[in-house]
Order: structure tokens, then sequence, then C-alpha cells
């Protein structure tokens, strides 16, 4: 089954009088539970097509449909109601919520979903996750590593028929960003969820089942790893 | 749309309000002092408005009084009346005979026990009841005793007779600090005042009577037969209500006007709040996004935020009000000069309910500018950062909220001042004011964006380029302090240029002295001896006394069947007219319209001319025809021309002038000026003149300047008090921002250690960058009080402008140095920060 669709997918920018293409006409369907990365050189598009599969930002033109919903027909509220039920991230600078606990940036997308046992499953979560007795601990009070063990438990809360994760190691030393993988491909395993990957590391893409490669907003290459 | 889901909004804010408490708390600090101001005044109005009520009869000292610039004869009223006093009051001169000086004073001479209600407060305590007792003994206003060093026991002449003081005055009921400033009371049994041989031609003399009934008369209906009466006769009677509607009135309009000058700091304070909520948005940006992201919609990420505005400006308002209720307790002692009455002090639940109300609103209205931001981020800023900080100008609701801010500017002040012109004029003025400072702080910016030289040394080129660095305060700190210094300078510009004008006076060739109520056959005397000394005569004019019987045909009683689009003032024909004439305009009158008819003749028509605003004010026109009273002899004239008059000289100035040749033989006294060549010689003169003519009052600059000057300093200290209130708000704007801006400090401030700069360099290029701060913000204040006391002094004052440099300069350095100390102050805790503190992000 399909999750995600991109039908010519284009993405310009108006710069001054020129005409900036970051994305031209893109096609690509990925299915549900399948693990893929998105890899190539910076300024090649991905994180664009990142935030357009998302629904992060809108298209110029071409279409995205998410789990059978066309995000381009929608307005960014609607777009945002489709991240809180479908979509889960995680950041290469792990965009915690400053003020919030750990346990309390587990909650928030539970909360938005008005779950009543938000705090219950946001334990248990952060259990996984290795982080339960840091549960009170501010981000600031955290390393990178642990940073990044939140915003996974995070990205999983919602269960997420998606989740999309940009350079997820991109700010971590080898060793914790291994266990970072892990963490990610063994939760992904877990839940069934469907991982949509960007980054630079040909190593960590050589993971997952599929690699996408983009140059220059076209997509050059699409092979399974 | 979803619903919003408040409880949990709730939950988000007070988890967000936990870690931003404290900076939360330096938002709203900025709207403390101006609603505490508000407050204050507020709640100091409806005490006064009660006090007022409850002291009413005190204010007047009886249920009636009867006024007229003739005897009043008896009354109708005398026989149900309980009780009736007599008082006749006039401009005199008193001398000290021990010292030989003297000076102008109101003296009033009574008979009988007024006031009725409250008492002539005096030390010693008996000094009324001694006063009463019998005999040639005066009550003498406590201002003119300290000012001449008598003491009680010493003798005061008036006229030609010398009273024993028995009492120093301290209060008299109704009558304000201001009064006995302007002109100082001496109080003597009216049984002696013909022998003073005072009341001659021309003193312009006031008779009063006093009426107390019995407990619950209906005042105003006892006399209501008796109006018609005494409008013909020129009475003008006065009862407690009268008392109550006036003083009320004019205590409104003053607690209005403080409240005007509070809610302009509560606005500098808004600025304050709007500036604090633009950085503390900005650095939410990354959270708003990340919110976004996760599914959060925009409404419900602004509405997180704008929990957290309404806490903290309830607070914000709370803690106003609640400091204004204290503040007011001040108030009395500030007032004390011009309150006509005891005023208590209590907690007035309306103005506090007032004050939270606009607290809550101004600081809600205010945040929304910034806040509105957070409804524009968009989710991919969580992947790219610098698209988070969208432009707002597109923003429709942006321009609702700033249209929602004038007129609530407008609203507030029409509330204040009760006139749409007056509401658009200050409304208009605090734009412009705040537009020119805003235009000058970008400006600033924009310039040193755009010229800062690369060869300048580094650390001034730092200090300059931290003025636009991200997140700067630089327009917020230029509108605040800027505004406030100018509100101050241009309270103390105008001040000294009001003193400065009354003493430069002296130094041109302008007279400086002026002697009136001169009769005419005492005139060739004093004349003779000012010559003997060597004095010019500048001017010597006659004065003339009369009424007004008609205004084209109408009489006073057709005037007042005359409906009110169509009547002349009331006010025209119950004066009494003090009129000179003569065939040329002096150096203080310029012709306005028409033509100046120098000469006329009986049985001719007579043109008369008259002072321009007077006459535009009464609605008289060229060509009207005016009956004159003058003494029991009708005159026939026609207006020829309207003069324009300066009336701040030292000199004789008229509203009516005549020709020659109408009023040579009507009964006149004199009014002489002349020029002493210094305070000696004025006092000289004064001395010798009011020995040998006891009648004749001396008015000499000297003396003018003196009340002038403590006039002045009474009302400076009560506007400097409000205006402390602009100041005080933006001293904590200027700390908030210090604040606000002391994790980015740290930041910079690491960076510049790490890379090899010495604290010492640090140290230096903040320095510099608050003194830049400073003296732009107080330079821009500065300059537009000068613009203010410039228009004030052409268009109001109607006098040429002297810039006072000096109390500028002092002004500059005060402000400039106490943006360099807080600056410091600030400065240290910065950096002393260990660098790890902020790598972690825990500064």
């Amino acid at each position: 089954m399909t999750i995600l669709s991109i039908k010519n997918l284009s993405k310009t920018y108006q710069s001054g009088s020129r005409k900036l293409t970051v994305l031209d006409q893109v096609n690509f369907d990925i299915n549900s539970g399948e693990t893929i990365a998105i890899v190539g050189p910076s300024g090649s598009g991905k994180t664009t097509l990142l935030g357009l599969c998302a629904g992060l930002d809108s298209s110029s033109t071409g279409s995205v449909v998410l789990n059978g919903k066309a995000l381009e027909s929608l307005s960014e509220d609607q777009r945002a109601a489709v991240r809180s039920q479908d979509v889960g991230f995680i950041f290469q600078n792990f965009q915690l919520l400053p003020t919030l606990t750990a346990l309390e940036n587990v909650m928030v997308p539970l909360e938005l979903k008005k779950r009543k046992d938000a705090r219950a499953k946001a334990m248990e979560l952060l259990e996984k996750v290795g982080l339960k007795d840091r549960a009170t601990h501010y981000p600031t009070q955290l390393s990178g590593g642990e940073q990044q063990r939140v915003s996974i438990a995070r990205a999983f809360a919602n269960e997420p028929k998606i989740l999309f994760a940009d350079e997820p190691t991109g700010n971590l030393d080898t060793e914790t960003g291994e266990m970072i993988e892990k963490l990610i491909f063994d939760l992904n395993t877990e839940k069934g969820t469907t991982l949509v990957l960007v980054t630079h590391d040909l190593e960590l893409a050589g993971k997952t089942q599929r690699i996408i490669h983009i140059k220059g907003g076209k997509i050059q290459e699409d092979a399974n790893a | 749309m979803q619903m919003p889901d408040f409880g949990w909004i709730v939950k988000m804010a007070f988890r967000d309000f936990r870690k931003n408490i404290s900076r939360l708390l330096l938002f709203v600090s900025s709207i403390v002092v101006g609603i505490a101001a508000l407050v204050a005044i507020s709640s100091f109005g409806e005490n006064l408005t009660q006090d007022i009520d409850n002291q009413a009869k005190e204010l007047l000292g009886a249920d009636l009084v009867l006024e007229n610039s003739k005897p009043i004869g008896d009354q109708p009223i005398d026989s149900i009346a309980t009780q009736t006093a007599s008082e006749v009051n006039f401009a005199s001169m008193v001398a000290f005979p021990q010292t030989g000086a003297s000076r102008l004073t109101q003296v009033r001479a009574l008979e009988g026990a007024f006031p009725f209600y409250g008492f002539l407060e005096t030390i010693p305590a008996e000094g009324d009841a001694d006063f009463r007792s019998g005999g040639k003994k005066a009550l003498v206003e406590k201002t003119l005793m300290a000012q001449f060093n008598a003491e009680v026991g010493d003798l005061i002449k008036i006229g030609e007779v010398e009273f024993e003081i028995a009492g120093e005055l301290q209060k008299v009921p109704g009558q304000t600090g201001i009064t006995a400033t302007v002109a100082p009371a001496v109080y003597i049994p009216l049984e002696y005042l013909e022998e003073t041989g005072l009341v001659q031609y021309g003193s312009r003399v006031e008779y009063n009577r006093y009426f107390q009934f019995t407990e619950g008369t209906d005042v105003e209906a006892l006399i209501e037969p008796y109006n018609e009466q005494w409008e013909i006769d020129r009475v003008d009677a006065d009862t407690v209500e009268d008392r109550k509607r006036s003083t009320g009135r004019s205590f409104g309009n003053l607690s209005n006007f403080l409240s005007l000058v509070a809610f302009i700091a509560l606005l500098l304070g808004c600025v304050g709040v709007a500036s604090a909520v633009n950085v503390f948005v900005k650095e939410k940006l990354a959270s708003v996004a990340v919110l976004r992201c996760l599914g959060v919609s925009s409404r419900d990420v602004l509405y997180i935020y704008l929990f957290e505005i309404k806490i903290m400006g309830l607070v914000g308002a709370i803690l106003g009000a609640f400091l204004g209720t204290l503040l007011q307790f001040v108030l009395p002692a500030v007032f004390a000069d011009f309150l006509p009455v005891e005023v208590t002090v209590g907690v007035s639940w309306l103005s506090v309910g007032f004050g939270i109300i606009t607290g809550l609103f101004v600081s809600v209205l205010f945040a929304m500018l910034p806040l509105l931001k957070v409804r524009n981020v968009s989710p991919m800023a969580t992947l790219r950062p610098e698209t988070a900080d969208s432009g707002l100008l597109k923003d429709p609701l942006r321009w609702l909220v700033i249209i929602g801010i004038l007129l609530f500017i407008w609203g507030f002040s029409f509330y204040l001042l009760k006139s749409v012109q007056l509401a658009f004029g200050f409304s208009g003025f605090v734009v412009f004011a705040f537009g020119i400072l805003w235009a000058v702080g970008q400006l600033i910016m924009w310039a040193v964006r755009k010229f800062l030289p690369i060869s300048l040394r580094y650390t001034l080129r730092q200090a300059l380029a931290n003025l636009y660095r991200p997140n700067n305060q630089t327009i917020s700190l230029i509108a605040t302090i800027g505004l406030g210094t100018a509100m101050i300078s241009t309270l103390f510009f105008l001040q000294n240029q009001l003193l400065e004008e009354a003493k430069f006076a002296d130094k041109e060739d302008q007279p400086n002295m002026l002697m009136f109520d001169i009769q005419t056959p005492q005139l060739e005397n004093v004349k003779s001896k000012l010559t003997d000394r060597g004095l010019r005569i500048l001017q010597d004019v006659p004065i003339v006394t009369m009424q007004l019987n008609e205004i084209n045909g109408i009489d006073k009683q057709e005037n007042e069947e005359l409906s009110e689009e169509e009547d002349y003032s009331r006010w025209l024909y119950n004066r009494e007219f003090r009129v000179t004439y003569r065939d040329t305009l002096i150096s203080s009158e310029t012709l306005a319209q028409g033509e100046l008819i120098p000469t006329g003749t009986r049985g001719d028509s007579i043109f008369v001319s008259f002072a321009k605003d007077f006459a535009e004010g009464n609605n008289l026109k060229i060509g009207d025809e005016i009956e004159f009273n003058v003494q029991g002899r009708p005159i026939k004239t026609y207006i020829g021309s309207f003069r324009d008059v300066k009336f701040n000289q030292v000199s004789t100035n008229f509203l009516v002038l005549f020709p020659t040749g109408v009023l040579e033989q009507a009964p006149k006294f004199h009014v002489i000026i002349t020029k002493t060549k210094n305070d000696r010689e004025s006092a000289d003169v004064q001395a010798e003149i009011v020995r040998e003519f006891p009648n004749i009052s001396v008015i000499n600059l000297g003396a003018i300047v003196e009340t002038l000057e403590d006039i002045l300093n009474k009302i400076s200290f009560v506007i400097q008090f409000m205006a402390f209130f602009s100041i005080a708000t933006g001293i904590l704007v200027l700390i908030s921002s210090l604040i606000i801006s002391k994790y980015q400090r740290m930041r910079e401030s690491i960076l510049l250690r790490t890379l090899g700069a010495s604290s010492s360099t640090v140290r230096k290029i903040n320095t510099m960058e608050y003194f830049f701060l400073g003296s732009l913000a107080s330079l821009s204040g500065i300059i537009l009080s000068f613009v203010a006391t410039w228009l004030l002094s052409s268009f109001v004052f109607e006098m040429s402008f002297r810039p006072a440099w000096g109390a500028g300069l002092v002004l500059y350095l005060a402000i400039t140095g106490l943006t360099i100390i807080l600056g410091w102050l600030n400065g240290r805790r910065i950096i002393n920060q260990p660098p790890m503190e902020i790598l972690r992000g825990n500064g």
C-alpha cells in the first residue's frame, strides 16, 4: 500500500528577478513500512523535498499525497492536523522545546491527540530510549545524544504512519550516532512505521531498503539498497 | 475549524511560563509605573470629589455669598439668616513700619463671624479670637510674615492706620496655597476701613456679604425670588452648590490633565512591553516552528503565548494598582498648595478596577503587535531556521492591531479631555513624537550600517555595530528614554524661559515699576517725587472706570432673553471696564483690523478700539455700537478697530481704548510707569511713595519675578513629580531591555573573549554602546523638547525662544550617565559569566 505518493513535484523560489528551481519534476512512491534514504550533496534539494513530503511547506507545482490526503489542497492548519495524526519528525538539531522537560516534550504529540494516558505513554517511551531517570530534566541539562533520544521518543509518541528524519546523527559523535541509528531502526521495526531519512552519510543510507539519489533538484537514481 | 483545546493551551502556557517567569515579569514591569500613576491620580480625583462634596460648606465658609463692586445694602433675606457678615476686599500696599518694607496685598476688612463653617487657622491658635475681640488688630498671611520676618505683636500699616498683628494666618477656608502666594491676605476689622483712607475713586473694591441659614434650608429655592433683582444690580450670588460645581469642575480638569501625564508614562511602558515581547517572540520562533511541525495550529500557538502575556499583564496591572493606591497617600502633600479642601485618602475600588482593566488591555494590545508574528512561522523553519522570522507587514491583523492602538490612544485621551479636537491634538502629538523618535532610531541604525568606516578603531566600530545587532532594542530605547527626556526637559526649559523672559525685561530699557490708584490731586506730587530722583516718567496713564449698558441696542435684560446662539456673554454686562484714552498705540499694541480714530468729540461718533482676542472671544465686530455707562452717564461709541495686545509686559494694557477728547473730564485715577536703576532704588522709591501716599499701590518687577518664581516652582514641582513617572518608566524599560539582551551580550562577550579580547576591551565596547544609546536617546529627546519649547514660546506665550543650552547639557549628561551606569551594573555579571554556562544555554 502506498503511504506517500509524489507526482511531478517542483519547487521554485523567486530570488530578485531570477527564478531558482530547487526541485524539478520529482516523482516517486513510498510503500507503507518501507525504509528509504534520500541522499545527495549540499544544496541538492533534499531538505526541500523532505519539507514538502512532510507537509511543512507547499509545492510550486505537482502533488504530494500522504496517507491518501492530497496536501496541496489543504491549508497550513489542515496540514498541521495531518502532521499531528500521521507524521513523526527527528531533526539534526533535535528541536526540543527548551521550556519543557524531557517528559513533557514527549507528551506534547500525545496531548495534541487528547490522549488521557499521555504521561504514562510518554514515560514508557522514555524508558524505551533509556531516559526514564532523566524525565524531569530540561533539554539544556541533557547531552546531545540524550536530547536526540528524547526527540526519537517524541517522534514515535503519536504512533505515526510515517517518520521523517533529517540528518538524525549529523550533530553526534560516531558512537552516539550509531546508538541513535540502532534505536531508530529498532523502533521502526517494532512499530512498523515508514521511515524517510535524509542524510549525507552513505553508510547510514545503506541501512535502509531503498536509496533515492538527488542532485540539482532532480532524482538521479532510485534503487534498492 | 476545530475548537481550540483551552485546557491544553493553558497547560502549555504554564509550562513555558516556568522557565520564563523572571523575563516575563520584566515585560510587564514597564507598565507598572504607568498604571500606578493612573490609579493614584484617579483614586486621588475620586477622593477629592468626595471631599469637595463633604466640605462644600467650608469651601464657601457660608451658605450664601453676595458679591458686588458697590456696597451691598440691606437685603430682604437678612431677616431669614441666622448670621450675616460683611467683608470689603481690595488690593493695597501694606507696610511694616519697623523695617519700612512694603508690598501689595489683598486687604480683607471683615465684620461678623465669617467663616460660619470652618475657621481661620492661626498661630497662635487664639489669634483669631484676639483679632475679633476688638481694637486695631490684623491677621496676616504666613507667606507675608515670612517674607518680612514679621512676628505676632509687630505693627503693620495699612493706609493711614497701624494695626497690631494678632496672628499668623495658616489656612483660610476655600483658599489654596497658590492664592496665598499670588495675593497674600491681611484681615482687618471693617470698622477701621474708613480710617485707612484707602477706599477712594478708582480703587478696585469688592464688597461681600455672607449669610448663614438654619440647617436644611434650600438656599437655591430661597434666593430664587431675588435673583432677578440681583442680576439688575449686578450682584453675584454664590451658593454652596455653585461653589461645589465650580471647584469640582476645576479639579476634574486638573485630575484629567494629570491623568494625561500618567497616560504618557503608560504609553511609554506599552512601547517597552511591545519591544520586550518582540525579543521574546523572536527567541520563541524556533519553538513555534517545532510546535507547528508537531501539528499545533497557528491559532493555538498564538493562544499559548497570548495567555502568558495576559497573565503577566494582569500581574503588572494588579501590582501597578496596588502601588498606585499606596502612592495616593503622598499626593495630598504634593498637591498641598493647590487644594482648597482637606483630602482624605482611601482605597478607591473604582480606580483600582479601572487601572487593572486598563493595564491588562494595554499589555495585550501592545504585545499583540509582535506576537502576531507567531501566526506566520512556517514549520519549515525547523529545517531552515532562517525562514522563521517572516515579514509581518502583509498580515492584515497587524494593521488591525495598529488601528486598535491608535483608536485606544485617541479614545483614552478623549475620555480624559472630553473634547474631540483636544483628543486629536494629543494623540496626534503622541504619534508625531513617537514617529519622530522611531525615524531617528531607524535613520541612525541605517547610517551606522551604511557609513561605518572600516578604518575606525575596532572597539568603537563594534560598539556602533552593536546598535543594529539582531534583536536590538535601539529604537524602543530611543523612543521611551527620548520621550521621557523630552517631557521633563520641555517642562524644565519652559519654566526657565518664562523666568528668563521676566528677568530679561529688566535688562532692556523696559519699565520696571508701576504705581496705580493715584488720585488726580496726587498726580503732580508723585511725578515730582520721581523726577527729583532723576527717574523718567515713562507712561502716565489716566484710567476711567465704566460699565457696559448696551451692545447694538441690546441691554442686559434683553440679552438675557436671547437664545444661546444670539446672546452676548453675561459677563460683558457685569464686568467693570477700566479704560484709558490716547491718540496713539503704545509698544505693546499693534493695529490688527480697522482704523484707529485718534480723537473724538462729543456729539460726533466716537470710535473706540478693542483688544482683538477679547472682542473676537465675545462675538464683537468692527462697527458694533457699544453704549458705556461712565459714572452714570451714557456714552454711545462704535468699535473702530481691533488691536493685538501683548499682555506679558510691564505696562498698562487695556481691553478698550478711547480716543482723546471724550473722557478728559470724567472722574479718573492714574497709573505711572517708571524705570529704576536697580533693586535698591526700587525699594527706596517704593518705601517713599507708600509712606507719603498710603493709598497708592506699587508693583516692582523684582516682586513680580519673585512671585512668578514662587508660583512656577510650585507648579513645576507637581509637573515634575508627574513627569518622574515617565522617566521611571524609561529607566524600567532600559533595565528590562538590558536584562533581556543579557544572554545575547554574554554570547558576544564570550565569543570575543574566546577570540582573545581582554575583559577591558569587552567592557570598553559595552560602555561605548551604552554611551551611544544614552546619547542618542537623550539628544533626540532634548532636541524634541527644544522644538516643543520653541513652538510653545512662539505660539502660546508669544515670547522669543532662548534655548537653555546649559540645562540641556546637564540633562544630556545625566541621562547618558544613568544609561552607562545601568549598563555597567548589568555588564558586570555578563563579563564574569563562565563560558560553559553559555554553551550549555543556561545563562
